[in-house]
């Protein structure tokens, strides 16, 4: 970072961007998602929290629909029944196919809805995305079909501040609510916990951080409420 | 001769109404936000990109726009029949136009976006105050775009330009009458979208995209500012 001419030559911390808007101008830093250089501007083409981490510059939707990524692990519900696998519809605007290969067990043809059937929940991931649509796999663990637990729809957007960093924020509900959690990156997540009271307080506690996400500070945020709300 | 001009409300002939602006008013939406000037308010609400239905709508190089322009029964001092007519069809085809060389829209196929402007409270301008709504809302859906879109009204009272016209100034009948020209232009001084309703000199036209220009930055200022004070709000 060689210049000081410009004001704009440093990005502080949690800015918002507007597209066309102008981030940064001079220094050494690269475009990355949401944004383009033109000459030495580096400008936003969409509404966003600007990131910057070793010079590359990206910007962070705030709001917004689900835009699947190869590798995220996503929650939906199966929407139909084909000979070779099944359509799962995971909130986003292109259909998703579970097939029978992706399955970690030999599954017959003709026992297809058996394993799952129309209107059962499955956690999967995003294996590939091409023009034919998403297809998803259920081959790693924790992934497959829900039977027991609640779940809860937040916006999709909020889910990276629900995860927190490296995962501290849900791993803080779990242990404080007993529960098992899995968030989907789509919005989607699933609870479940011993006694349906806990899996009511995960659900609340969750709930709390999706209202609360743009506050700085929010897992000791989080640890407060959680020791109010336990001693009610 | 224009500055001496005296407008009906007492506004300098480069002056606009006071405005309003405030993005994500609708939590259903994926987008949404609200646009006024003084008394012209319009919302607009954004759902998607989601999937185009029926199938044969859908394009497979890139994500349609589809907007929707409405003006509310109570919108105007007489009621006016409820539901889409001849003029709130073609002025969601002129959005539409305004608003599409902005948008980067090819990484969606076969989806299209949906944006419906609806106008609470009119006293002319209503397009252009659901442009400038309809371009926030977009933004606030996070879709990638280029620049953002700014709309006012330039009218001509018998030879005098001014900007951002209301209703009584759009009924003008001293002199050559009145002229109405909605502009649309991105951040960075492009027509998007114009339109004349009445006679204009050539030479005068030029003067009057620069008065759109000017008001346009100060409409554009006003955008950006209530898209960074989206969190303080919820």
């Amino acid at each position: 970072m060689n210049s000081t001419n410009n004001k704009e030559s440093k990005i502080s911390a949690r800015r918002i961007a507007t597209p066309g808007e102008v981030i940064v101008s001079g220094g050494n830093f690269l475009p990355g998602e949401g944004t383009e250089k033109i000459g030495e501007e580096i400008l936003a083409l969409k509404y966003g929290i600007v990131e910057e981490s070793n010079g590359l510059v990206k910007i962070i939707s705030i709001s917004g629909v689900y835009y699947p990524r190869r590798g995220n692990v996503v929650i939906g519900m199966v929407e139909n029944i084909t000979f070779n696998g099944w359509v799962i519809d995971i909130e986003t605007h292109e259909n998703a196919f579970l097939s029978l290969a992706e399955v970690p067990r030999y599954v017959n043809k003709d026992e297809i809805e058996d394993v799952m059937n129309i209107g059962d929940m499955v956690v999967a991931k995003i294996w590939s995305i091409n023009k034919r649509g998403i297809d998803l796999s259920i081959k790693s663990k924790g992934l497959g079909k829900i039977n027991d637990g609640i779940i809860i729809k937040v916006n999709s957007n909020k889910v990276p501040r629900i995860i927190g960093k490296d995962g501290s924020m849900v791993n803080l509900i779990k242990s404080e609510t007993e529960c098992n959690i899995t968030v989907g990156q789509n919005g989607l997540i699933w609870i479940r916990g011993e006694k349906i009271e806990n899996e009511l307080f995960a659900k609340r506690a969750i709930l709390f951080v999706a209202e609360k996400s743009f506050i700085v500070g929010l897992t000791d945020e989080v640890k407060k409420w959680l020791e109010e709300e336990k001693t009610k | 001769m224009t500055k001496e001009f005296k407008r009906p409300d007492g506004r300098k002939s480069d002056e606009l109404r006071p405005i309003k602006a405030k993005v994500g008013i609708i939590p259903n939406a994926d987008g949404s936000a609200m646009f006024s000037f003084g008394d012209t308010v319009a919302i607009a609400a954004v759902y998607g990109p989601k999937k185009m239905h029926p199938q044969h709508l859908q394009n497979p190089t890139k994500s349609t726009l589809r907007c929707t322009y409405n003006m509310l029964s109570f919108s105007v001092t007489e009621r006016i029949r409820p539901g889409p007519n001849r003029r709130s069809m073609e002025i969601s085809k002129i959005t539409e136009w305004a608003l599409e060389p902005v948008l980067m829209i090819d990484e969606f196929p076969n989806t299209v976006i949906d944006v419906y402007i609806n106008i609470l409270q009119a006293n002319a301008s209503t397009r252009c105050a659901g442009i400038n709504a309809a371009a926030m809302a977009l933004a606030h859906a996070g879709i990638p775009m280029k620049n953002l879109v700014s709309s006012v009204s330039i009218g001509k009272l018998d030879k005098h330009l001014v900007v951002d016209l209301n209703k009584t100034e759009e009924d003008w009948e001293e002199g050559d009458g009145a002229t109405d020209m909605p502009i649309t232009l991105t951040a960075d001084g492009k027509i998007t979208h114009i339109q004349l309703d009445g006679k204009i000199e050539a030479k005068q036209l030029k003067e009057a995209i620069e008065y759109a220009k000017k008001a346009c930055k100060e409409i554009h200022d006003i955008q950006k500012k209530a898209l960074k004070d989206v969190e303080e709000n919820i």
